[in-house]
């Protein structure tokens, strides 16, 4: 993929045949670590989706389709996608409208630094620490968010507490698709400030000219004119977030729950597809579904590409 | 020139997927347990895992006299992993081929080592050195053969269940321990035992469960507090109440069947939802939440179920609540029942020396390390006249354990089912149980469809 973009960017552009050899040379270490760590495990993983490979004796057949016909009819699958798409939808839309609120206003109200940077706090943390943070903070027993809950005059407007956001069938996804906004927002709204930045000031200035508000021209000037990048940033996004695993496997897991419960409520297709493989050695299985997620995703992100025309700029 | 480049990225590439082709290649690792006597004429280092924590100063304690007595040219090297930890660890260790020599096993997870070829049969090694496998308790040894008739490991200590008294409370409701040792519980309303736990009920107003005006949604301590999420097993919360309800989970070891559909089981489950909802027994939330142990060393719950291994944490010098114990209660069959459970250590195929691993395992399995275990009054050795130390340390620690041994001596007691996808079944039947102590769905109409799904599980 690598060589190829740079292939059609050396043609179309300037002659730089000359630097192919250094460019190589360049390409090199990322092409190694690709290779060896990206393109054979991608390999080999398709391979073991066909075969009944077995994690702990590290051996398997090849048995053709089998797992994929066992995956069409497997409930557990269907399920587990539904969660995750579930927690995608929370996750992806109320990550994307803060980001693109907090890096409007930075783009237009402030261009303080260090205000960049304690956006980027949350998601410089590791997260098998958020997830052990929020465990404890949303606790139905002793977490601060509780208690904090009390002590808004709300007067039961959310039902009466404690919330056991974790232990709540309905509550447990909407609670860690909040968990990974908080995580990610700043992260977000870093991409999409750096995309605003292309912007040229003069549009904001013609607009202010014509008497528009800035409601108006974040609706007319910004929100147009950052289609690519926000598609750009919607790819990376909706993708980690199919990804969802650690903080479920730990949040959820808790002090005595089952991950990914309760009432596997929480099953993401991650879990599903490590508790095949870890839990029941069924390494082939796991990578059958593993197959069909990538594929589910590349048909996600090449739709969205085409929906959100990322390939042309109005500015041009 | 761009061609050329483009052949130099294919050459390389092809070559570093050889690389890692090569790279990836099994190897055996380890012989087969030859018949020829075994002689360590060289330093033979032995790798072996153990989840407990509580343990190991006392396993420590046997690798240093058997390294020192025995065998002075094997020396034993143990680490310990909490048990979450363990068997993910475990499995990561298999399939990267740096799985220990030895490792401590469980009843539920070694069938699906021996399906996977990773365990190491000991029959050859046990007829060679003629160890008898008549002197553990009765029935501990035969859990560890599969039905081709291949021993996996040598038994270690067995644990029994009973019923986890917080003396004080008890003193409050004015209740003796002697009332729950002759309790009586069914599941239609809890019987005797049910009239205790209502008893040791409190809301937070001070009514207590079995007075007018109690408060089920507000409750300060429950009378019973489960040990743990159901599971599919419920080797320290459930099984031993449908047990005395008449429930066989599995006709015989290794079954093909199991009986999770039986009304016997859907009874017991459906009792426990109930009681949850009537404010005596710990809601399933706060047992995921917090782990149903330390509601109970909180005081948040009176009594509960526990296994004997717990009973250093529970009596030892870091609880504040002073505790006693009860035999489990005679159920509607009339009689008691707890869980049978041991653990044994098994060899796996990973071991560079097998022989040298077999000494270690044979010399864990014999009266010497056990009486050192025994001695630590942490668990019950395998071996009666082991356990029988265990019993005596427990007495001069001041804990009165025949609660657990009682089940042992009467005979009272049903053994762990054995199947060969024990993580499979769990995985069908817990969330299932979950949803039921939730109050999300009735028992009878729950388990008959999860039981058809294990079914389908161990058939296939």
């Amino acid at each position: 993929m690598t060589a190829a973009t740079t292939t059609k960017q050396a043609s179309n552009k300037t002659n730089l045949s000359g630097g192919w050899p250094v460019a190589f040379w360049f390409l090199l270490p990322s092409l190694i670590g690709f290779t060896l760590f990206f393109f054979v495990p991608t390999l080999r993983g398709f391979y073991l989706s066909f075969t009944d490979w077995n994690l702990l004796g590290n051996e398997g057949e090849f048995i053709g389709l089998e797992n994929y016909r066992t995956l069409a009819g497997d409930d557990n699958f269907y399920d587990s996608m539904l969660t995750t798409l579930w927690y995608v939808v929370l996750n992806i839309g109320s990550q994307t409208i803060l980001a693109i609120m907090i890096a409007v206003m930075m783009d237009r109200l402030t261009k303080s630094t260090t205000i960049r940077s304690i956006l980027l706090l949350p998601w410089l943390m590791p997260n098998v620490v958020v997830a052990l943070l929020w465990l404890w903070m949303l606790d139905g027993n002793f977490g601060v968010v509780n208690a904090f809950i009390d002590w808004l005059p709300l007067g039961g407007l959310f039902g009466d507490g404690p919330f056991r956001f974790f232990q709540d069938v309905g509550k447990v996804i909407p609670a860690i698709a909040a968990i990974n906004t908080w995580k990610f927002t700043g992260y977000t709204a870093l991409l999409i400030f750096a995309g605003l930045q292309t912007i040229p000031k003069s549009v904001y200035e013609a607009g202010a000219m014509d008497g528009a508000t800035e409601l108006q021209m974040f609706r007319n000037i910004t929100l147009p004119l950052m289609r690519p990048v926000l598609a750009l940033v919607l790819v990376l996004t909706i993708v980690g977030s199919f990804q969802v695993f650690d903080i479920v496997q730990v949040a959820t897991g808790g002090f005595g729950g089952q991950p990914g419960g309760p009432v596997n409520a929480s099953r993401v297709i991650y879990l599903y597809i490590f508790q095949n493989a870890i839990n029941f050695n069924d390494l082939g299985y796991a990578a059958a579904i593993s197959v069909v997620l990538v594929i589910i995703l590349l048909g996600v992100t090449a739709l969205q590409m085409r929906l959100l025309r990322a390939g042309e700029s109005d500015l041009a | 020139m761009r061609n050329k480049t483009l052949r130099l990225f294919a050459a390389l590439l092809a070559l570093a997927m050889v690389a890692a082709a090569c790279g990836g290649g099994d190897d055996d690792g380890g012989g087969s347990a030859s018949g020829e006597a075994p002689s360590f004429d060289e330093a033979v280092a032995i790798d072996y895992w153990l989840w407990d924590a509580n343990q190991q100063p006392f396993y420590e304690q046997c690798a240093a006299d058997f390294t020192a007595n025995v065998q002075p040219n094997i020396s034993v090297t143990i680490e310990q992993f909490g048990w979450g930890d363990y068997w993910t660890g475990l499995t990561a260790a298999f399939a990267s081929d740096s799985a220990p020599d030895v490792f401590t096993d469980h009843l539920a997870r070694y069938p699906e080592f021996v399906e996977s070829g990773v365990l190491v049969s000991l029959n050859d090694l046990v007829d060679r050195d003629g160890v008898d496998v008549d002197q553990y308790f009765p029935g501990l040894a035969e859990l560890w053969t599969s039905p081709d008739g291949d021993r996996f490991g040598l038994p270690k200590d067995f644990d029994t269940i009973a019923m986890v008294l917080n003396e004080d409370m008890l003193a409050d409701a004015g209740i003796t321990v002697e009332e729950f040792a002759s309790a009586e519980w069914n599941p239609d309303d809890g019987g005797t035992w049910g009239e205790l736990i209502q008893r040791l009920t409190i809301d937070a107003n001070g009514v207590r469960g079995n007075e007018d005006g109690f408060d089920s949604s507000n409750v300060a301590v429950y009378g019973f507090g489960l040990e743990g999420a159901f599971g599919a097993f419920g080797q320290t919360t459930f099984s031993s109440f449908a047990a005395s309800n008449g429930y066989v989970a599995t006709d015989e070891p290794w079954a093909n069947e199991a009986n999770f559909g039986d009304e016997e089981l859907a009874e017991t489950i459906q009792f426990f939802a109930d009681w949850i909802a009537a404010g005596y027994v710990t809601p399933i939330e706060d047992v995921e939440s917090l782990g149903g142990t330390t509601i109970f060393q909180e005081g948040g719950a009176a009594t509960q179920t526990n296994g004997s291994w717990m009973i250093s944490t529970l009596s030892g010098d870091a609880t504040t609540v002073p505790v006693a114990y009860a035999p489990l209660p005679v159920g509607p069959i009339g009689e008691r029942r707890s869980m049978f459970n041991g653990l044994a250590d098994s060899i796996t195929t990973s071991a560079e020396n097998p022989d040298a691993a077999w000494e270690w395992v044979k010399y864990m399995a014999s009266p010497a390390c056990q009486e050192v275990v025994g001695e630590g009054a942490v668990v019950f050795p395998a071996i009666p006249s082991a356990a029988e130390v265990a019993q005596e340390a427990h007495t001069a620690n001041g804990v009165d354990v025949s609660a657990f041994t009682v089940h042992v001596d009467d005979g009272t007691t049903f053994l762990f089912p054995i199947n060969d996808s024990a993580s499979r079944v769990e995985d069908a039947v817990g969330p299932v149980m979950q949803q039921i102590l939730r109050g999300e769905g009735s028992a009878a109409d729950l388990l008959p469809a999860a039981a058809e799904e294990v079914n389908s599980i161990l058939g296939g």
